[in-house]
């Protein structure tokens, strides 16, 4: 293979322009935000001086300026998710009111096929059966490991290892989960599972066949992946307690597990707050495990799956849209408890 | 991010910053390619001169070794002419194409494999019609009954290019010769031979239909083999465009029928287990026993000989090949049923009107066919140039006049029942539900 | 890591001074013991699964296909084939492997970098800038999670290949971009994927710093551009870590966007398009996948590995504030 090193120029010239720009515009927007308020502060000084020598009375500070600096932190951010997502949020809306081919009003009868069909109740049960285990398995391995292995000798290989399922794409996860649940009716398996099975003299199952097991061996995929997320986000949480507080509690003579619950969980409690709620997200929104190793027949389809064949297999934007707002609604309990989660915060 | 959108502007700021610019200007440049456009060999791309540096972007499902052969089998003409090709080809096609499309960002050209979805977007108004010089050279070099697949509400809007026929049983030539068998020509003898088979220990069918997220799909086309045996291709168009219900009795009748095969624990499924391994069985698998001896027979179609491990010899005294599919009912011929690709534009440019034309000419379909594994129903295709004994068979029956050709129904139907609820419930079916139910529930997903 | 010896060593140096029993001692010990157990337990079956991978890929493809791969320990067949055919492909119409590395590169780091900086900024006025409206502002923001990206595809693409047109006025013409430019199309894109996110993960440490220190140096007269870079930008580096972290993988591993925004062209195709491309037009070559799956899973884990230590940097930063 020879490699032509003309051809790559350009991409990285290119990549060379996208660091360029984003000096330019992040440092830009720092350096506007630093000159600003200082040519604000010089005015106001010089009016203030120049009140004080004529004796009239002080002009008010204004008050708006904090909402400005606001604006200006927030001013790309808000940009991009207008274009990227408030826009296409409404046309989703706007789309689940119409047909497949989008050309004529059809009022809420995508909504009503939603509820119509047999097979979307039984989606309807695996999405919450999803939504009930991911993030409370994932979570709950993510803790125990980071806890088990922080500070340990090995830590960064351990760490490693949890975390390469993350690191692998999905193309390479659905070939190494072929071979954990494959099957063969005859002759040699090649699925790990069966093997196990046969070896203790079992007879080898079709694992994905059977309802309800099925959508309980997707999960443990999600979970294998998603617990390096979780252990990654809450072993920095665990790294970031303040040291004099542990070595206090040190110095106290509490055994670990009175560590644990006593300073751990409580310094922790934002990290697990935020991992659970992404993972929630995270796996109303998942379909590529169901996709690829399934495609939701067998009873294991879920509200992400239905939403993608709909909207891209079949062309029917109307329902696919329709099973879209649909998990948006399904979001709101998580959107109320950061609600009240926010209040408190701000309270307290 | 508004400077890149300024090349131009970008450049002169990462000329401020003292980049190696000069390095960059000797890599691009100044290999343009030469039009040979005068020699000789250029003589028979005469008529498409005239688009010399003009680009044409094609997207298709077609990709790794078999869109290098695509690429080299137009290399002649874009040398010739001028014109650049951009192929691109994606797993992900049926999905990617309506999302660019909608996006505004549509190449000139698809190779698009479902009927159905050329009449969504021609129905959308996203197709261009065909050129006048290619409609006349499709209508002189392809079948009535294929370009009728690419014509929608009478105006013709995809060119049939590669073909593939689907009505083969896939067999051991080395092992009937052993055992004794005789290939079967009508659907008695193929019962006689299954049951003989059946008897003497080996399991006669295999079958798989796991494909990933297109799960399903070979046993639609089994269903339609039987169904265009055993009805018809009258009833088989009025299945295919639901002026009857997907449910007709008729229909019934062809999936039980096919059932008594697929369904048949004495038949299947040589070498992987029972009936219900058949839906766990990933389609590329699944008749590789035939070499094997784990299993007689295998129904797939024609591009299945490129599953075969290398080394196995494909060819009628090989240790593999395949035989037409039977006809059940003599009085209703011989049916053939194949799919393929057709070209769609979907800007009318001149140079991608002359990269349509071209592709339906028989300098083109020549120049593919030499390359190998390749079939097209186009009529200009000397079967000369066709090298594999398979891909001879399958040019032969394309070709034949007597023949009926059906085009893969489930590529007819909507996307959300022929890529959707029929595979699905094919699965559903395999898997041990009953014939009525699952027919029922494809009927009421039609959608309205 | 930091300490080198494992938590009791660690503990019992610091509490010379207080009593502690031998058997308190013991006990410790024999946690640790069970501690380090478990996790070596779990850390083999979770690699379990990888590791039959990586055994699969040094096969030949059909003893991949016909018996498992722990029978490649009783019946040796090893083979670099699979990384051949991976590394220096046999078809040439999907490009060279090291051009779509780069194309990988060029498109993940500036949309790694543009969302951890716009993020940043906008998690630091919703958590410390008082102006009206920022609880629901930064509520909205986080509901923005569950839209779902596929959703935002053809929007998305209408907004680069069509302009912005407001009633008859061109507020933004379209972008018109061609081979390795539309690498902006896709920083675009996964930047605006990215921010509700990172939004919601930044916005949960930042908040969570001490106000005391905040007010301090408001008393002192910095501003909010000079707090944010001298004091917030050194506390929350182990949460711009994490995040970059999981934005490399999800960038790098990710195959919708880039197919949609940057196409499969040689000029722009990252990695996994390449990969998937790799299985051939019927998914029957899916053997090089094995060994596609760990070239391309090399770079990840040298990102995780070297942004691992900002993790402990974390720890010091947390033990200054008090």
């Amino acid at each position: 293979m020879e490699f032509d090193f003309a051809a790559e120029q350009p991409k990285l010239l290119m990549l060379m322009y996208g660091l360029v720009a984003f000096v330019l515009v992040v440092g830009g927007l720092l350096l506007l935000l630093d000159v600003v308020p200082a040519w604000f502060a010089r005015r106001r000084e010089a009016q203030l001086v120049a009140a004080s020598a004529s004796g009239a009375p002080l002009p008010r500070r204004p008050r708006q300026r904090e909402g400005i600096f606001a604006l200006f932190f927030l001013l790309p951010t808000l940009l991009l998710l207008t274009i990227g997502l408030v826009v296409p949020a409404i046309r989703t809306l706007l789309l689940s009111l119409m047909n497949g081919d989008s050309t004529e009003w059809v009022g809420l009868r995508n909504y009503g096929f939603l509820f119509s069909d047999d097979a979307m109740l039984r989606v309807l049960t695996n999405t919450l059966i999803w939504v009930l285990l991911v993030p409370l398995v994932a979570t709950g391995f993510g803790l125990i490991y980071a806890v088990l292995v922080d500070k340990a000798r090995f830590e960064a290989v351990a760490k490693s290892l949890i975390f390469l399922p993350m690191a692998i794409s999905f193309v390479g996860a659905s070939i190494i989960w072929k071979f954990v649940y494959a099957y063969r009716g005859e002759g040699d398996q090649i699925g790990l599972l069966n093997q196990i099975v046969v070896s203790l003299g079992g007879e080898p199952k079709q694992w994905l066949l059977e309802s309800p097991l099925n959508t309980l061996l997707l999960i443990v995929i999600m979970v294998w992946i998603q617990a390096g997320f979780a252990m990654v986000v809450l072993s920095a949480a665990i790294k970031a307690i303040p040291g004099d507080i542990v070595e206090a509690a040190r110095l106290d003579g509490v055994s670990p597990w009175q560590m644990f619950w006593q300073i751990t969980m409580p310094s922790i409690r934002p990290a697990l707050i935020v991992v659970m709620v992404t993972l929630t997200i995270a796996t109303l929104k998942v379909f590529d495990i169901v996709r690829t190793s399934t495609n939701g027949n067998y009873d294991t389809s879920v509200i992400a799956n239905e939403m993608y064949n709909q909207a891209f297999r079949y062309g029917q934007s109307g329902q696919g849209s329709a099973l879209a707002v649909f998990l948006f609604i399904l979001v709101i309990p998580v959107v109320i408890y950061q609600i009240r989660n926010l209040r408190q915060q701000r309270e307290g | 991010m508004a400077v890149f959108t300024r090349p131009r502007q970008a450049f002169v700021i990462a000329g401020v910053l003292g980049l190696a610019l000069s390095a960059t200007a000797c890599g691009t440049g100044d290999d343009k390619k030469s039009s040979k456009a005068g020699s000789a060999e250029c003589a028979a791309y005469e008529k498409y001169q005239g688009h010399d540096g003009k680009k044409v972007s094609i997207y298709a499902s077609i990709r790794d070794a078999e869109a290098d052969l695509l690429e080299r089998s137009w290399s002649q003409f874009t040398d010739c002419t001028g014109i650049e090709i951009d192929y691109e080809g994606s797993g992900e096609f049926e999905a990617q194409l309506p999302v660019r499309v909608d996006g505004g960002n549509a190449p000139d050209i698809a190779f698009v494999p479902q009927p159905g979805l050329v009449k969504r977007f021609a129905d959308a108004g996203k197709l261009k019609s065909l050129s006048a010089d290619t409609k006349a050279l499709a209508e002189q070099n392809m079948p009535a009954d294929w370009l009728k697949y690419g014509t929608v509400n009478g105006t013709l809007y995809g060119v049939p290019l590669g073909a593939n026929v689907k009505s083969f049983v896939w067999y051991s030539p080395k092992t009937f010769k052993e055992k004794g068998w005789e290939v079967p020509t009508t659907w008695d003898q193929l019962i006689a031979l299954s049951d003989k088979i059946a008897a003497s220990g080996v399991k006669p069918w295999c079958a798989g239909v796991e494909s990933g997220d297109a799960t399903g799909w070979p046993a639609t086309d089994w269903i339609e083999d039987v169904v265009l045996r055993t009805q018809g291709p009258e009833v088989y168009d009025q299945w295919t465009s639901h002026t009857i219900p997907f449910n007709d009795p008729k229909i019934v009748d062809a999936v039980d029928r096919a059932g008594s095969i697929l369904k048949n624990e004495k038949y299947v499924n040589g070498g992987f287990g029972g009936v219900k391994s058949i839906t766990t069985t990933a389609f590329q698998e699944a008749g590789l026993p035939v070499t094997t001896g784990k299993c007689a027979m295998h129904r797939q179609a024609s591009f299945y000989a490129n599953q075969f491990p290398e080394g196995t010899k494909v060819a009628e005294d090989g240790d593999a090949f395949a035989f037409y599919f039977p006809a059940i009912d003599p009085a209703k011929g011989k049916p053939v049923l194949g799919a393929g690709e057709f070209v769609v534009g979907y800007a009318d440019r001149p140079e991608v009107q002359a990269v349509q034309t071209y592709l339906v000419s028989a300098e083109y379909v020549n120049s593919r066919a030499k390359l190998g594994n390749w079939v097209t129903a186009n009529n200009k295709l000397d079967i000369a140039n066709v090298a594999s004994p398979i891909d001879k068979l399958s040019v032969q029956i394309l070709q034949d006049k007597t023949g009926t050709f059906r085009f893969d129904g489930s590529d007819l139907m909507p996307a959300a029942v022929g890529a959707g609820t029929f595979w699905k419930g094919m699965v559903e079916w395999l898997n041990g539900k009953a014939t009525a139910p699952v027919l029922q529930g494809i009927e009421s997903s039609w959608p309205k | 890591m930091t300490t080198a010896t494992p938590t009791v060593a660690a503990g019992t140096q610091k509490t010379d001074g207080t009593p502690t029993t031998t058997a308190g001692r013991v006990r410790k010990r024999l946690n640790s013991r069970t501690a380090t157990l478990v996790s070596i337990v779990i850390a083999v079956v979770w690699t379990i699964p990888t590791f039959g991978l990586l055994v699969s890929s040094l096969r030949p493809e059909d003893e991949i296909k016909t018996t498992g791969w722990w029978t490649a320990f009783t019946n040796p067949q090893f083979t670099f084939e699979n990384y051949e055919q991976v590394l220096f492909g046999r078809s040439a119409s999907s490009g060279q492997l090291a051009g779509s590395f780069i194309n990988s590169l060029a498109i993940t780091i500036p949309s790694v970098l543009f969302p951890l900086a716009f993020a940043s900024l906008a998690a630091y006025a919703l958590a410390w800038i008082k102006f009206r409206g920022r609880d629901w502002l930064y509520i909205a923001i986080f509901a923005l999670q569950i839209v779902p990206l596929q959703m935002a595809l053809v929007p998305l693409l209408k907004f680069f290949s069509t302009g912005v047109t407001l009633g008859g006025v061109t507020l933004m013409p379209a972008w018109d971009l061609v081979d390795e430019q539309k690498f902006a199309q896709v920083w675009f894109a996964h930047t605006c994927f990215a921010l509700p996110f990172a939004v919601f993960l930044l916005h949960n440490f930042i908040s969570q710093l001490p106000g005391d220190l905040m007010e301090a140096a408001r008393v002192d007269g910095a501003t909010h551009p000079k707090i944010f870079r001298t004091i917030v930008l050194p506390l929350i580096t182990p949460a711009l870590a994490a995040f970059g972290i999981f934005q490399f993988l999800w960038v790098w591993n990710d195959l919708l966007v880039a197919l949609i925004f940057a196409g499969g062209g040689d000029e722009t195709a990252p990695l996994t398009v390449r990969l998937a491309e790799m299985a051939g037009t019927r998914g029957n070559e899916w053997q090089r996948l094995t060994a596609g799956a760990f070239v391309s899973i090399v770079v990840p884990l040298i990102v995780f590995l070297s942004l691992q230590r900002f993790f402990v940097r974390g720890l010091l930063a947390g033990s200054v504030k008090g």
